[in-house]
């Protein structure tokens, strides 16, 4: 084929680029999802408040430092953007490099936390609030797995100045895990 | 009509028959006028040669009506149904009347157990009547039920009281009926609850009140009453 | 946006260039029109997978016990996984391919006037993970313990725990190829909805735009609103089942109304899902061959947004008796029977477009109007339902089973049916026979009609369902209720005999029907402005669009349509 994309692709009668539209429905289908997951945990919660007591054994202290790395690649995120719009095709990459080792960070983090805690007996089975520790966590975690698979592949592109506007859209996919986990953090780490 | 083909033995099951006989007659009503409406205008405009149909985009208001009237009428007879449905339901469901007698009902994989008050009319003593898919109760009282199941989901129907109720597990479930006529009917499961649902049926025996008594006394005398309850609990 | 703009460097041309390998075509392609093909036939052969699983429990029931011909002794288990599967299958995998990807892959691109999905390839991984789950639930059936038998509602703790149903592997199964099934249509859906908003012809203004591919695009959306709930319930009970977390299990602090809560929080909006577009393709069909403008767009389009809305509020008229708070049951006894109202307004709609038209009986034309017939009584036949007290009595019964097959089956088939043979001539080039046709549709009109009718006194009878055989309650057993069953099964078997007529007419026309012109029943929708079929690229020349769809039988014009893309 001549073109990589269609003419459907490149018409754009709403004047949102496709990509980007198809994106933001991608995002509202996953909101959904995580919805699903808050709006039951928040069910038990309200209902159970001795889920409080098992509450209490997270670690505050792994998440907060999480939380800090995930906004931190962001905002590499934002900055690959800029150079994307810069059309600084290996710039946009090398930010892009950095917001994935923001992701390989907040997993290791999270991969030291949850040995410690399986290894003190707080498995996924051990009680409810566990279970959904780990379910509404580990759902989050494959999506940051996804996004820095992405990643990895859109600044390969960019690396060569190519197809510069999927800098921004990986970069609306990564502040969307990143605001999942915004919301996921209060609520298994500090409501206690 | 419904008792035609069901009797109705407890006390609400005329009022629900009642309920769903007047749905039926504003739904049925409303569908064969639609029906009949559709069918007319099949008949009225097929092609014939050398017509041409009509240019109508909707907005004409002289046509609109024929659409906007009914509908309007359809919402005041979804209030006229909402009424009549919301009435029934708070004296069947939601309005518990005094309770005569209580029983509990206990579903599992795959059989029902009843607990019948023994003698002394009070559930919980060491004269209740447990027994395995037979429910023994008399016309004319007021009954209150305590459901519970041990393990899955399980529904306590009975088509001749109109009643119906899921059973589930870790909660205790309280409901009301009152037997009105006397007779054996069927009790069936009517939730999906393994290879045995098909067959996890019940029988309910409605009983005079000197049969009924003579029911208690039987099991109540002999030593049946202590075994089967003991069977029970194992 | 000039046209010149849209495609730079003419490289348009290229599509039409080359033909494709058979490869291309059916394997591996990319072309819209051949992955809805693949959905189709997929679909299909869904159909009478699930088609047999009815007939063999149907047969159940009718003769307990007996021998039925090709599939041997029916057992409890094998009955309740054949329902379940049953279910689950004509929903999931005929319903929902067929009327959403089928119809969509198919008409969306052709009726905005696109050359292809503004994601081909994304649009192949959809059809490629949705065949993967085709074959994960039939495989389900044939596993060491047999298939799942918890009922397509699949409510905990039954289904979370082994030990309970029995069928370790199965449930398993059934709960991966579902959950597959969803994220093959939560991609599609997306590229539905980005293909209609995004690559609509010039001069394609929203309200121009064919209620078929709106009907599909509000579809896509409520499946995508309604479906996230339950991917996170499907989790959490694929961990219940797999490694013994107790999220519906109350022996260990779950709850398992949850599940039914989610369950129905996307079972609800789903029945719309299915509903809309086959609402859609009626309302292409009796406008063509009414020769008359559809009757109030615009309202159409409210209508079906509105029932959209409302859906998603109706949820717990499926768990009246469930155990919920009694007081709960009065909110949502007002909702469902508020669902009429806009329902019923688009039925008033579609027949008052009758209204001064001149109405060809063709065979397309009898089925958008045979399910307009069908419809209307599972549609009234809901409102006892959501009546809750009425409910006491219908939930779980026959009268259940009744209702939703009037509704499902005009929309899975009926529908399907009228959508098949009004674009047949431009999915294969040729068109099909009539008279064949007809034959098809007045033995399935009527079988149908003597197949649930009797289900409806069944119900009133105080029948439940998933039972597999009724002889074993002295109450079901009696001879006359037995004989309805048996009439039933009977009609079964009419119209399974009478779909054979429609395969023979449907495989048999593709190869000898008579040529199809580009346009044969004079319609003014953009996929009639191809060759059929149309060739990869659909377009030689991309068209602009001047007009609304429906523009028939226009004062002052020589011919009784006008072609939307047709300079004033
Ligand atoms: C596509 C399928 C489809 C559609 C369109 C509908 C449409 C409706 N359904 Fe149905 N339903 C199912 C599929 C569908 N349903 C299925 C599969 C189940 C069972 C699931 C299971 O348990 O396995 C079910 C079960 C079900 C129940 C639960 C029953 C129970 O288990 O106890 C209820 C209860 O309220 C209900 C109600 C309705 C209503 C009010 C509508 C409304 O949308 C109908 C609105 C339409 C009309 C009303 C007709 C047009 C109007 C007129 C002609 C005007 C006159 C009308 C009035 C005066 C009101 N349905
Ligand atoms: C779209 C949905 C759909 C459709 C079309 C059907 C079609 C049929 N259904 Fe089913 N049914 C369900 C959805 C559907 N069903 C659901 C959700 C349940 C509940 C399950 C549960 O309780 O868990 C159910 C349950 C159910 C029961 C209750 C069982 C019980 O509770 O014990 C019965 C009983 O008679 C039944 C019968 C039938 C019959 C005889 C058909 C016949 O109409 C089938 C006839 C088959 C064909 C006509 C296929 C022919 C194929 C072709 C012609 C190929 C071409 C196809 C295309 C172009 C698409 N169904
Ligand atoms: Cu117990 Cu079904
Ligand atoms: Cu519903």
């Amino acid at each position: 084929m001549a073109s990589q994309y269609t003419v459907a692709h490149q018409r754009s009668a709403t004047g949102i680029p496709t990509s980007k539209l198809a994106l933001w429905w991608l995002l509202c289908s996953e909101i959904v999802i995580f919805g699903g997951v808050l709006a039951s945990y928040l069910m038990f919660r309200l209902t159970h408040p001795e889920w409080s007591f098992d509450a209490s054994h997270t670690n505050t202290m792994a998440g907060s430092i999480n939380t800090f790395v995930l906004l931190t690649s962001s905002l590499f995120a934002v900055l690959a953007h800029h150079a994307a719009e810069m059309k600084d095709g290996p710039k946009a990459a090398r930010y892009l490099m950095m917001t994935f080792g923001g992701g390989l960070l907040f997993l290791i983090i999270k991969g030291f936390e949850w040995s410690f805690e399986i290894s003190h007996g707080y498995t996924i089975t051990a009680s409810r609030f566990w279970s959904f520790y780990y379910t509404a966590a580990g759902i989050h975690a494959s999506h940051v797995i996804a996004g820095m698979i992405i990643m990895l592949w859109v600044a390969n592109t960019a690396r060569k100045g190519k197809d510069l506007h999927r800098v921004e859209n990986v970069g609306l996919y990564w502040h969307f895990v990143d605001l999942v986990w915004i919301f996921l953090f209060p609520l298994l780490y500090i409501a206690k | 009509m419904i008792e035609m083909l069901r009797p109705q033995v407890s006390s609400f099951a005329g009022e629900i028959d009642s309920l769903i006989v007047m749905v039926t007659l504003i739904v049925g009503f409303w569908y064969l006028l639609t029906k009949g409406m559709f069918l007319y205008l099949l008949m009225a405009f097929r092609a014939k040669p050398g017509q041409k149909a009509q240019y109508i985009t909707g907005k004409e208001k002289h046509l609109k009506k024929w659409v906007t009237i009914p509908h309007l009428v359809i919402i005041l007879c979804d209030v006229v149904l909402v009424a009549g449905a919301v009435r029934v339901w708070y004296n069947v469901k939601q309005f518990m009347p005094e309770a005569e007698q209580t029983i509990r009902i206990v579903g599992q994989q795959w059989a029902w157990t009843f607990v019948h008050p023994g003698p002394d009319g009070e559930l919980d003593t060491d004269d209740d009547i447990a027994m395995i898919d037979e429910l023994h109760v008399q016309a004319g009282v007021t009954y209150h039920f305590m459901l519970e199941s041990k393990d899955v989901l399980h529904d306590f129907s009975v088509p001749v009281f109109r009643l119906k109720q899921d059973a589930i597990p870790g909660r205790r479930i309280l409901g009301w009926f009152k037997p009105e006529v006397a007779g054996e009917f069927d009790i069936q499961c009517a939730e999906m609850c393994g290879i045995g649902h098909g067959i996890m049926g019940a029988k309910l025996y409605v009983e005079t009140p000197e049969q009924h008594a003579m029911w208690v006394n039987d099991n109540s005398l002999t030593e049946v009453a202590a075994a089967t309850q003991t069977e029970v609990q194992r | 946006m000039s046209e010149a703009a849209v495609h730079p460097d003419g490289h348009e041309h290229d599509h039409h260039d080359h033909e494709m390998t058979f490869v291309e075509k059916w394997i591996f392609p990319l072309d819209h029109k051949y992955i809805g093909k693949q959905y189709l036939f997929t679909g299909m052969v869904m159909a009478l997978f699930g088609g047999f699983l009815a007939y063999a429990f149907r047969m159940q029931l009718a003769w307990p016990g007996t021998d039925i011909p090709l599939f041997g002794h029916m057992s409890p288990a094998e009955y309740n996984a054949a329902v379940t599967n049953h279910g689950t299958i004509m929903i999931f995998w005929v319903a929902m391919p067929v009327l959403i990807a089928a119809f969509g892959n198919f008409l969306i691109p052709l009726m905005v006037g696109a050359d292809d999905m503004v994601f081909p390839r994304l649009n192949r991984l959809s059809y490629q993970v949705f065949l993967l789950s085709a074959i994960v639930i039939v495989a389900s059936l044939f596993v060491p313990g047999g298939g799942f038998g918890g009922a397509w509602t699949a409510y905990p703790p039954l289904s979370a725990v082994a030990a309970y149903n029995l069928t370790p592997q199965g449930s398993t199964m059934w709960l991966l190829a579902v959950a597959l099934e969803f994220i093959a249509f939560l991609i599609g859906g997306i590229n539905f909805i980005t293909t209609a908003m995004n690559s609509r012809a010039p001069g394609m203004t929203w309200e121009k735009v064919p209620m078929v591919v709106w009907m599909i695009c509000i579809a896509s959306i409520l499946f995508m609103a309604s479906v996230g709930p339950l991917m996170a319930g499907a989790v959490m009970l694929l961990f219940d089942q797999t490694i013994g977390t107790g999220f519906f299990d109350p022996a260990r602090g779950g709850d398992p109304i949850l599940w039914q809560h989610l369950f129905w929080f996307f079972g609800h909006p789903e029945v719309y899902v299915v509903l809309l577009p086959a609402t859609g393709m009626v309302a292409e069909i009796v406008p063509t061959f009414a020769r008359k403008k559809l009757f109030g767009y615009k309202t159409v389009l409210f209508t079906a947004i509105g029932t959209g809305v409302l859906s998603f509020f109706v949820w717990a008229h499926h768990q009246f008796i469930a155990g919920i708070d009694p007081r709960m049951a009065n909110v949502f006894t007002i909702t469902t029977v508020l669902i009429s109202i806009p329902i019923a307004e688009m039925m008033f709609l579609y027949i008052a477009t009758l209204y001064g038209g001149s109405i060809r009986f063709t065979t397309p034309m009898l089925w958008a109007l045979g399910f307009i017939f069908a419809f209307l009584i599972g549609g009234v036949t809901g409102i006892p339902l959501g009546a809750s007290g009425a409910d006491i009595y219908f939930h779980d019964s026959y009268f259940v089973i009744a209702h939703f097959h009037f509704t499902f089956f005009p929309i899975a088939f009926i529908g399907t049916f009228a959508g098949l043979t009004y674009w047949y001539p431009k999915m294969f080039g040729r068109m099909m026979n009539e008279t064949l046709g007809k034959i098809h549709f007045w033995g399935t009109m009527i079988s149908f009609h003597c197949l649930f009718i009797p289900m409806f006194v069944l119900g009133l009878a105080g029948q439940h369902r998933r039972i597999y055989d009724f002889t074993n309650f002295p109450e079901l057993g009696v001879p006359f209720l037995q004989d309805i069953r048996v009439f039933c099964t009977s009609a079964l078997l009419v119209l399974l005999a009478f779909q054979f007529v429609f395969l023979y007419n449907f495989i048999v026309s593709m190869f000898r029907g008579e040529k199809a012109s580009e346009n044969p029943w004079n319609a003014n929708t953009l996929e009639w402005a191809t060759p059929s079929p149309p060739g990869h690229g659909n377009f030689k020349e991309f068209p602009n669009v001047y007009r609304g769809p429906y523009e028939y039988s226009v004062p002052d014009r020589e011919s009784d349509f006008w072609p939307q893309h047709h300079p004033a």
